[in-house]
């Protein structure tokens, strides 16, 4: 890190105490132009991505699935049944990689981690009274400590979009900090729930918040609106954390979630990553799609590629 | 790393005859003295076909057919009827775009990608768009009942080669004129193409004649006394030569000339979005384009960030195979044409502007020029005054909306500008204040058939497009 980002980023993390300088560096932040930043997103789908780059790429998303389950209905042999299935996508073929992780409620984290214990695979909990974050803070830090104490090691919180969409910043800014914090050594993914924050100012703005107050990934969508992850939102928030890193030299993960369901949208995910941020972020670590259907999609091909033929859906396990 | 493999589109969608003749009367018949020239794809250097050069005896004849054509059947008949021609033109080239689009990249090079998403949707637009004036023409403005003028001659450019067509023929049929056309030398294909769709419609003969050839074709036709209308998109300099010929005769003439476009950015702008637009703005087409916005006039507050984002948003660009689905900028149509962007862009390395380029390979054969952009430069550089028409982007600042404006006019041409600002009151103070025929507003190079195109100054007179189109073919 250069001193200039070092000083930016102590200068940065001043922003937080006053809602007045919060709002004041947000708002000063450069427009998006809707029409502007649809068609440049619509541009990218455009590629073509064939043979082994195509190979290359379902990969890559497989092992950037958030294998997701977040149902009233989720039970102890559902959840492990899925836990299995990030392990071992496709039974048939040992060289198919895993996923990289499984996400699900607070309360079935525990039967997930054994499951996952010592694979590689995430474990991902949903908390701060998920989808719709409308509940005491001290019930949300407790929910975040209760799915860390049980065993996952990245945190999905949602953001206060009532008190983001009031233009009370620094409440959203602390709540983000205070779950930081609860968090422990858990990553902490930041849903902005972009369908609900409308425009893409607000995306650009709340993808900024939740960089400043630290968290690690900023994630589109809880998947519980009707508007989930859509090309235009990801690109916002891709250059969001590409102009954070300049700024300040940290590199922050970005997670669509919701409604990619077919190995072309998620090809084109990949390659507006590939074209906005660059390789940095073509990698688990930094870049996850959260999905559920996604997986089987991306098996079928898969299998068409390595075996030339497709197979049925009854040829992939339902989990 | 994520390296996209190779996606080429098929070549063989398309059926190139070995050579062809001219398009007179309805049938391509041999040129009186026998001449021809060579087609070739810019990105190989690959011959792709023989085409007849037409000289002053099959001009005669074209006008001849089309005058024919004008008095017994065109003319004459009812518009609802031509709109029924230029409606089933308009299905046929939709249902051929895909041959029509590589057809196009492989005479002019550029990339399949805009070809088939800008060219070919734009070319059938156009001729639905004027096939429904057809039958309306008495509530366009122009009077209850307006005739057409008669034969036109019509010589287009090699940068948009069927997209020029459309724009020509498609407003002169629907006002009832019949035309001769002449493609560019270093792209007629898809004009022949063109003239086989013709056929294919059952289009009466004579009232789209294609001649091919040069410059010497071109004076031929526009010299002709049997025309009545002359349509030219082309250089100034040519555009000045055709005003002198026909000047003191019954033609009426519209030109489309060239540009140097001002594209503005204010620091209020929506900077990723604005840097898209520069992109588009000038390696489009690879800057092979009149409205081309080759002068970036960037508010100097906030031209270090635009430069930045810029250059880094330039080393994603894919240059390279014009038939590959991922190329963003193909080849350069022409070596005359690599030789002048070269021998402009060196004279602004030697007057001392900065240049740069991404790093990026260039094939071996064919004729290409990698992206480029100069910084430093001023009003007295000759890269901010000539129309360079290569992927060459000039980069100037300046402080107030006021010296914007004033930067922007200071050219001799006035074709086209963009503004980027998030101040609606400003796009609307700067657009009335800017010399250009076409003003985009946190936009650029966005066409569309409704809308009237053309210059200011030296960038030409009449309007193509829209309403406003019709008026260059009508007795008004």
């Amino acid at each position: 890190m250069t001193a200039t980002t070092t000083s930016a980023r102590s200068e940065l993390s001043e922003l937080g105490r006053s809602e007045t300088a919060l709002r004041t560096f947000l708002h000063g932040l450069p427009g998006v132009d809707q029409v502007g930043a649809e068609q440049r997103a619509a541009q990218l789908g455009t590629r073509s991505i064939k043979t082994t780059a195509k190979a290359q790429a379902i990969d890559l998303a497989i092992r950037m699935v958030d294998l997701t389950t977040l149902e009233g209905a989720d039970t102890p042999g559902k959840v492990r049944a899925l836990a299995a299935k990030a392990l071992r996508p496709d039974p048939a073929d040992p060289s198919c990689p895993h996923v990289g992780a499984v996400c699900v409620y607070p309360a079935m984290v525990p039967y997930v981690a054994e499951v996952l214990r010592g694979s590689g695979v995430h474990l991902a909990s949903v908390a701060t009274a998920f989808p719709s974050g409308q509940a005491p803070l001290e019930i949300k830090l407790a929910d975040t400590r209760a799915a860390v104490a049980a065993g996952a090691d990245e945190i999905d919180m949602v953001i206060n979009r009532g008190a983001f969409l009031a233009g009370r910043y620094k409440e959203v800014y602390d709540e983000i900090v205070a779950t930081k914090e609860a968090s422990g050594d858990a990553h902490l993914k930041v849903i902005l729930e972009t369908g609900e924050l409308a425009t893409y100012d607000n995306v650009r703005r709340a993808s900024w918040l939740a960089m400043l107050a630290g968290g690690d990934f900023i994630k589109t969508s809880t998947g519980k609106v009707p508007i989930a992850a859509t090309m235009p939102v990801t690109l916002v928030m891709l250059e969001a954390v590409r102009d954070f890193r300049e700024a300040t030299g940290r590199q922050v993960g970005v997670k669509p979630a919701g409604g990619i369901k077919t190995t072309k949208d998620a090809i084109k995910y990949l390659v507006m990553v590939n074209e906005t941020v660059g390789p940095d972020w073509l990698d688990p670590d930094w870049f996850r799609f959260g999905a559920s259907s996604l997986l089987n999609d991306l098996l079928m091909q898969r299998t068409k590629l390595t075996t030339g033929t497709y197979s049925g859906p009854d040829y992939f396990t339902l989990d | 790393m994520f390296e996209y493999a190779p996606a080429p589109e098929s070549r063989s969608v398309v059926d190139l005859k070995p050579s062809y003749g001219l398009f007179i009367d309805g049938t391509f018949v041999d040129p009186t003295d026998g001449g021809s020239f060579k087609s070739i794809n810019p990105a190989s250097e690959e011959v792709l076909a023989e085409v007849a050069e037409a000289g002053a005896q099959d001009v005669e004849r074209a006008v001849r057919a089309a005058r024919k054509a004008y008095d017994k059947v065109w003319g004459p008949m009812p518009g609802r009827d031509r709109a029924k021609y230029l409606y089933r033109i308009a299905r046929l080239i939709q249902e051929r775009s895909r041959e029509l689009a590589v057809l196009e990249s492989l005479d002019n090079g550029k990339p399949i990608r805009e070809s088939r998403d800008v060219d070919l949707p734009l070319v059938a637009a156009h001729f639905f768009y004027y096939a429904g004036w057809a039958d309306k023409l008495g509530h366009a403005g122009f009077g209850a009942n307006p005739r057409p003028i008669g034969v036109a001659a019509q010589v287009i450019p090699w940068n948009f080669p069927l997209l020029m067509l459309a724009w020509k023929i498609a407003p002169a049929l629907a006002a009832g004129n019949t035309v001769v056309l002449k493609p560019a030398e270093t792209t007629p294909l898809t004009a022949l193409l063109f003239a086989e769709i013709c056929q294919q419609a059952d289009l009466p003969a004579g009232v789209v004649n294609i001649v091919t050839g040069a410059g010497e074709t071109g004076r031929a036709l526009v010299e002709h006394p049997g025309v009545d209308k002359v349509a030219f998109t082309g250089s100034t300099d040519v555009g000045r030569a055709i005003a002198r010929s026909v000047a003191g005769t019954r033609k009426k003439l519209t030109l489309e000339l060239g540009g140097k476009a001002a594209n503005i950015v204010f620091d209020d702008a929506p900077i990723d979005q604005a840097v898209e637009g520069i992109v588009n703005g000038i390696f489009f087409n690879q800057g092979h384009v009149c409205c081309a916005g080759s002068r970036l006039l960037v508010q100097e507050n906030v031209a270090d960030r635009v430069l930045e984002s810029l250059k880094r948003r330039m080393a994603q660009l894919r240059v390279g195979d014009p038939l590959d689905k991922n190329t963003d900028i193909g080849a350069i149509n022409s070596a005359a044409q690599l030789e002048r962007i070269r021998e402009l862009s060196d004279a602004g390395s030697a007057e001392g502007a900065e240049r740069w380029s991404p790093p990026c390979d260039l094939p071996d054969r064919g004729f290409w020029f990698a992206p480029t952009i100069f910084t430093g430069v001023t009003q007295a550089h000759r890269i901010a005054r000539e129309e360079i028409f290569g992927p060459v982007l000039s980069v100037l600042t300046f402080r107030t909306p006021a010296e914007a404006v004033e930067k922007a006019n200071n050219t001799p041409y006035g074709l086209s500008a963009g503004i980027w600002t998030d101040k609606g009151s400003r796009i609307l103070w700067m657009a009335d204040r800017l010399r250009a025929g076409v003003v985009w507003a946190n936009t650029f190079n966005k066409f569309d058939p409704t809308s009237p195109f053309g210059g200011y100054k030296e960038s030409g007179y009449g309007r193509e497009g829209g309403r406003h189109g019709l008026e260059g073919y009508l007795n008004v």
